[in-house]
């Protein structure tokens, strides 16, 4: 039997609860399934499964709040399933049988697309999902007069998101004005508490960076030329969707400088720990406020396309809290970017316990003497900050000396 | 297209990527990215999204005569005509 814990998304993450369970007891699982939504201090987040099998039993139930490892359900694996067979009956534990035809669970992916087209019925009460009524609790959200796209017409969680999304103003701005509602609750809070939740989680981590790290910091102005004009020839050739955003090069370079200097990919737990994948965590900011910090894995085996690609996917979903477990913190290595508009030089706080973070700033055009000669180039502020129980100067010194590298051979990255 | 509907369709576009903020008090002049506060991420997707929503094609190179208000629309007329 396989046990299914609750996950650690994070070094900061110490519990979590279990908001909705999105199998029962009887259904089939495969890997990269969602099987829950729990709350963290990071939001929502959509739990996967990397076992196969079927889910036995849960062993928490909805609403209830846990601490990382322990045990949420039982998963039995093929293996044994394999005599098993599934029934669909609500609840029901699948009895013996003697072959399994695993369906392929397409529909079951997409839960709240299958509930979509299963919409028939219309309910005369209100019927909500506990996660959706939370959501919409919450964010003070009259769920009343929408109809719900879930089982017999419930009001699921994707119904409170499109609602919100449809009213942003509502939701977010015009709230703190808002003098007490038809329901007395005394205390209005000028924000969703998952924001608070959120900021709580960056203050605990951030102290922590700046109580228990010993930052050493190091800087370089990088030429972005040859970067950027290799950029320029690939966007030609693209349809504008394809195109490719500098980020994209620097995450590459990024990785491809961590794999020539190993120690900065690792973690401090009383001593330095190497870290085998290279995985880039990348900072994204949320307009309302608040940091989240998907990873991108294995980064330094990746096409820039494709980590172009992945960015498009990964910035909607942070930003709009829909990443998964998977996507979270498993990061041992953390960009920061302020990208154009902002600051020239960003100097960041290790995310703990990895042992170091780079800054870029903006890329900007600016007066560059090369072979005795003066010209404008477009360069970018690179800071490293790095953490120095670990490691030493020159170790920093090699990582930018290795970043830089890879950006005037952007060919080899 | 008209000069309005054109602006009324950048105005939508650009309420999707900043919901806080009020496209339509936009200067005509005014760098939109810096007048929404919007990245370099989000300037991508507003651009991807004005060239599926109004059937233009716009190359990298010009993405300079996007920065505000009047030189875009401008832009797009000369291209949808």
């Amino acid at each position: 039997m396989i046990e299914f814990q609750m996950p650690s998304l994070g070094a900061d993450m110490e519990d979590g609860t279990l908001v909705e369970w999105r199998k029962k007891p009887g259904d089939i699982i495969r890997r990269g399934d969602i099987i829950a939504d729990v709350d963290t201090q990071k939001g929502l987040i959509e739990i996967e499964v990397f076992d196969e099998g079927i889910l036995e039993k849960h062993l928490v139930m909805e609403g209830q709040k846990v601490p990382v490892g322990t045990v949420l359900a039982l998963i039995k694996p093929l293996k044994e399933a394999k005599n098993v067979e599934v029934e669909k009956t609500e609840g029901e534990v699948p009895e013996k049988r003697e072959e399994l035809e695993i369906p392929h669970p397409i529909i079951e992916k997409k839960p709240m697309i299958s509930r979509e087209i299963e919409e028939k019925t219309e309910m005369p009460r209100i019927k909500i999902s506990p996660l959706a009524k939370r959501i919409a609790e919450e964010n003070k959200i009259d769920y009343s007069k929408i109809k719900g796209t879930g089982p017999e017409g419930s009001i699921v969680k994707g119904d409170i998101e499109k609602l919100m999304i449809s009213m942003p103003q509502e939701a977010e701005v015009t709230e703190p004005e808002v003098a007490e509602p038809e329901v007395a609750e005394p205390e209005v809070k000028p924000q969703a508490p998952a924001w608070d939740a959120l900021r709580m989680a960056i203050a605990s981590s951030m102290s922590k960076s700046n109580k228990e790290i010993p930052h050493y910091y190091l800087e370089k102005r990088m030429n972005m030329s040859k970067a950027m004009d290799w950029l320029k020839e690939r966007n030609r050739e693209r349809p504008i969707q394809k195109r490719l955003l500098p980020v994209a090069i620097l995450i590459k370079a990024v990785a491809k400088a961590l794999d020539e200097v190993p120690d900065l990919n690792a973690v401090w737990e009383g001593s330095l720990q190497r870290k085998n994948e290279i995985n880039i965590g990348f900072v994204v900011s949320l307009r309302s406020g608040g940091i989240v910090l998907p990873a991108i894995l294995n980064a330094d085996t990746k096409p820039v396309d494709e980590i172009m690609e992945i960015l498009n996917d990964l910035i909607p979903r942070a930003r709009a809290f829909k990443l998964r477990s998977s996507e979270l913190g498993q990061s041992t290595f953390t960009i920061t970017s302020i990208g154009e508009g902002g600051a020239d030089k960003i100097f960041g706080l290790i995310y703990p316990p990895q042992v170091g973070i780079v800054g870029f700033g903006e890329i900007s055009e600016q007066p560059v003497a090369e072979g005795g000669m003066l010209g404008i180039k477009p360069v970018i502020d690179v800071t490293l900050a790095a953490d120095h129980r670990a490691t030493d100067g020159l170790v920093g010194s090699r990582f930018l000396a290795a970043l830089n590298k890879y950006l005037q051979n952007p060919d080899n990255l | 297209m008209s000069e309005e509907e054109i602006k009324k369709t950048i105005f939508q576009l650009l309420k999707r990527i900043a919901p806080e903020t009020e496209p339509s008090e936009l200067m005509p002049e005014e760098n939109i990215r810096e007048a929404l506060n919007i990245d370099s991420f989000d300037a991508l997707q507003f651009i991807v999204a004005i060239s599926e929503k109004l059937k233009v094609e716009i190359p990298e190179e010009d993405y300079g005569k996007t920065t505000n208000l009047k030189s875009l629309v401008s832009y797009i007329q000369n291209k949808t005509k």
